[in-house]
């Protein structure tokens, strides 16, 4: 039976990161992960952040899901600065972080038992209907270890889908899975983001995935991170990460990506 | 022949060997009584009452020190694994106790409380409590940071997150430390009860050691042995064993043997 449930539709949030610094305490001393980033993503804008690692890419994540604190800048989520986790962004993580003692029903439902005003029947209408949105109905009661890969990833979508959020924030949620569930997500979330208008940022290292993805890829070098270069990708969506177009364009950004990391080695050594 | 059957031949051939060695004369049977009488004893201990009331008097010891075991070992286990200090202090001190054996704690507790039904409990707490907290330390420990973290970003908060997302997390480590701390109970409990005949209450151990040792009552002694392996298996098959399984099929973990 079809979920009669139907989302409120929240306006997608704006993301502004306003000279931000952020530096790591490590036993071999500090770390600068970010120095004067800025950054802004519209409403319902798909940005992706691609860099090497130690790029702070994920730390730029952790900053706007509220999960740290910047030294210095702001981090600014429609106009007010992030001080904590909301539910107004939620985060999906590469290793899916799904509760191993729910069910996926109930791994869905976590979420929601924390979002006030809401009935226990009318809850789990709503996540019954995103996991119909990510095609695991048939799953409700399975229990996570008997999912594959991609499928947690998509209860992990489900997951963060179901409190409606303005924000949706994904750190490398594809890094670990093979090419062909790979694939299949692609177009699964992009018709899944012209349905349900979400303001994404997403990290990735995946060039082509990124250009697959964003409509604009921000390149981001290392040590410290700051941005390097942006990118408005104009292509038609939905998209095939295999189309020539696609896959030039990928070039010229790993071109970029490698003469960025040149020059950084270059500057290290001088 | 399945598995059962062939296995049911074997006891059956092992206690004919008995009850055959007996009647041939091979040992003295008022020091091993053949399993007929052994049975005939359990049988009138069963009828007569005794033995059920002395089943509930172990039983309840054991219930009550068990539960205040778990109960005051899982928030210390919560403490010690936050806390550095606790962990420092508590945690050394519960390590030390728990390499104790919890027989030791008998004499301690004749002199603190007497022959009374305290030291009773107080036993059978000594021995669930420090399994208990170990268990739960080293499990709580283990949570992946990542659970908490994601529970943030879904606005779980403190007690929401220590009571739905660490203490489910830490779960199967806290049932094997509950295993433990029943086994290690119920060995001091016996142990207890031999040494402290409270005559007004008697447990299985009075019932083994006073009733039976003292008056030569070899099959009585061998009967009340039978009641407690009885009791042993099944706690295990029929509490812990379907709680295990049943986190193992959650988890995906280990393998659900039957």
């Amino acid at each position: 039976m079809a979920p009669f449930y139907e989302p409120e539709v929240v306006a997608p949030g704006k993301l502004v990161l306003e000279g931000v610094k952020k530096t790591f305490r490590t036993s071999r001393g500090d770390v600068t992960a970010l120095e004067d980033v800025s950054l802004s993503v519209a409403e319902g804008e798909f940005v992706c952040l691609v860099g090497p690692s130690g790029c702070g890419k994920s730390t730029i994540l952790n900053l706007v899901a509220g999960l740290d604190t910047p030294e210095s800048g702001q981090v600014l989520v429609d106009g007010k600065a992030v001080t904590g986790p909301g539910r107004d962004r939620m985060v999906m993580f590469q290793e899916a972080a799904l509760f191993p003692w729910l069910d996926v029903r109930g791994n869905v439902l976590f979420g929601l038992s924390l979002k006030p005003g809401l009935k226990r029947w009318a809850r789990r209408d709503v996540a019954d209907y995103y996991l119909q949105m990510v095609g695991l109905t048939d799953f409700a009661d399975a229990y996570v270890h008997e999912l594959s890969g991609g499928m947690r990833q998509r209860v992990a979508l489900a997951r963060a889908l179901a409190p409606n959020p303005r924000v949706l924030l994904m750190d490398e949620p594809f890094g670990a899975l093979d090419a062909m569930t790979r694939e299949q997500l692609y177009s699964d979330i992009q018709r899944i983001w012209s349905k349900a208008r979400k303001t994404i940022l997403f990290v990735t290292h995946d060039v082509r995935e990124a250009v697959c993805l964003g409509d604009r890829v921000v390149l981001l070098t290392p040590h410290p991170g700051r941005v390097h270069t942006e990118f408005a990708i104009d292509l038609p969506r939905p998209r095939d990460p295999f189309a020539v177009g696609l896959a030039s364009l990928a070039a010229k950004i790993t071109e970029e990506l490698r003469k960025s990391q040149q020059q950084a080695a270059e500057e290290a050594h001088t | 022949m399945n598995r059962r059957l062939k296995a049911l031949c074997v006891f059956a051939v092992l206690l004919g060997a008995w009850e055959a060695g007996d009647r041939a004369g091979l040992w003295r049977s008022d020091l091993l009584p053949p399993p007929s009488r052994v049975a005939a004893s359990l049988w009138k201990a069963l009828t007569e009452g005794q033995l059920l009331a002395a089943c509930g008097v172990t039983m309840s010891r054991l219930g009550k020190g068990y539960l205040i075991g778990l109960l005051a070992g899982m928030p210390l286990g919560f403490l010690t694994a936050r806390v550095r200090l606790a962990s420092d202090t508590l945690g050394v001190v519960a390590l030390g106790f728990q390499t104790l054996p919890s027989v030791c704690w008998v004499p301690l507790a004749i002199l603190w409380f007497g022959l009374t039904e305290t030291s009773m409990l107080f036993v059978v707490v000594m021995g669930t409590l420090w399994s208990i907290l170990l268990a739960t330390e080293h499990g709580v420990r283990s949570v992946p940071p990542i659970y908490v973290r994601a529970a943030r970003t879904m606005g779980s908060k403190r007690m929401h997150t220590l009571l739905k997302v660490i203490l489910p997390a830490s779960l199967p480590f806290i049932l094997s430390g509950m295993k433990q701390g029943w086994a290690f109970a119920w060995r001091s409990l016996m142990a207890a009860e031999i040494y402290l005949a409270l005559a007004k209450n008697k447990g299985l151990g009075y019932m083994l050691h006073t009733e039976g040792r003292d008056i030569g009552d070899m099959e009585m002694v061998l009967a009340v042995m039978l009641v407690i392996i009885a009791i042993g298996l099944l706690v295990e098959r029929l509490i812990f064993s379907p709680i295990e399984r049943a986190l193992h099929h959650r988890w995906g973990t280990g393998l659900a043997t039957g």
